[in-house]
């Protein structure tokens, strides 16, 4: 599969709209429109380009803007939750816990209780290093943990 | 000093384009701008700081077979290869000037850590990080 470099470029445009305002809704008719592709098309080569699709991407942007949230700043977890562009705290709370596997205020908690040495890399980085790799679909993770949960209660069965 | 990195080259997409870009809007200076055939190496630097070039090279041949020519212009155009730093005295208003000529600012300035950072892209997609130098006595001093 290749790519002109000039079409990349474009969808990189895009991704960088997404990169620069994660809490904004990103519909895909806006992302193409930044790419100045057709939606059907942009949604395929940014899969093909990027290996996520472009709401999944946002998803990492938004859950690891987040994270930062919680570790550098006071605000609460409501707080945190509408910057970071959810409308709802549950669907925050819940997304949150598919992909992190622990709860807003336990990686709050636990992040705070252990000392960093941040300041030498630059921020951006230390951030992209933290961002989550989502190379499933969210309902995908959390059915994966479904079954995990359910298998030692079958073999009690058994 | 006696020794330093004196070249450290960039992948660019067309290397005319990267020229009007980093000479025109960046400030830069050319270097060096020689042909061989169809290669080309041109440099250019920071008129502030003669001791550096960067090199604004085209994937292609000689250097590179068609797949990887074709692979390494992809990494670029995506965005994907290691970040750059310029080092400014003011970030704000760099980030006014250069908006003016139309740069493509990726982050508009924002302070941390005590000092301003912005973001921007080259045509190609290669991304510069534009920080705000600290005072000499905070940062260098202190090492």
């Amino acid at each position: 599969m290749t790519q002109s470099p000039e079409l990349l470029r474009r969808l990189l445009r895009a991704k960088d709209r997404m990169d620069g305002a994660s809490h904004e809704e990103w519909p895909v008719h806006r992302l193409a429109q930044v790419s100045a592709v057709s939606e059907a098309h942009f949604a395929r080569s940014f899969k093909d380009a990027f290996g996520v699709p472009p709401h999944r991407y946002l998803l990492t942007r938004r859950i690891e803007r987040a994270i930062a949230l919680l570790c550098d700043s006071d605000l609460s977890i409501t707080e945190v939750a509408f910057q970071t562009g959810w409308k709802s705290l549950g669907t925050f709370g819940r997304i949150f816990h598919d992909i992190t596997g622990e709860t807003p205020g336990n990686l709050r908690a636990r992040e705070r209780s252990v000392l960093h040495g941040r300041e030498p890399v630059p921020e951006c980085v230390v951030r992209a290093a933290h961002r989550p790799d989502l190379k499933i679909a969210v309902s995908e993770k959390r059915r994966e943990k479904r079954v995990e949960r359910i298998e030692p209660q079958s073999t009690e069965a058994i | 000093m006696t020794q330093g990195i004196n070249v450290v080259g960039l992948y660019v997409r067309d290397q005319d384009e990267a020229l009007a870009f980093y000479v025109e809007k960046l400030g830069f200076r050319v270097h060096t701008d020689v042909r061989n055939g169809n290669y080309r190496w041109l440099t250019v630097q920071h008129p502030e700081q003669p001791s550096f070039q960067l090199g604004l090279f085209k994937p292609g041949p000689p250097i590179h077979d068609a797949a990887t020519t074709q692979t390494l212009s992809e990494v670029v155009a995506k965005g994907a290869m290691p970040p750059l730093v310029l080092v400014v005295d003011d970030c704000r208003a760099a980030y006014e000037r250069l908006s003016a000529y139309g740069v493509e600012f990726i982050q508009e300035p924002v302070d941390r850590y005590g000092a301003v950072d912005a973001g921007f892209r080259d045509p190609s997609g290669n991304g510069w990080k534009m920080i705000e130098a600290k005072p000499k006595s905070e940062s260098q001093e202190s090492k």
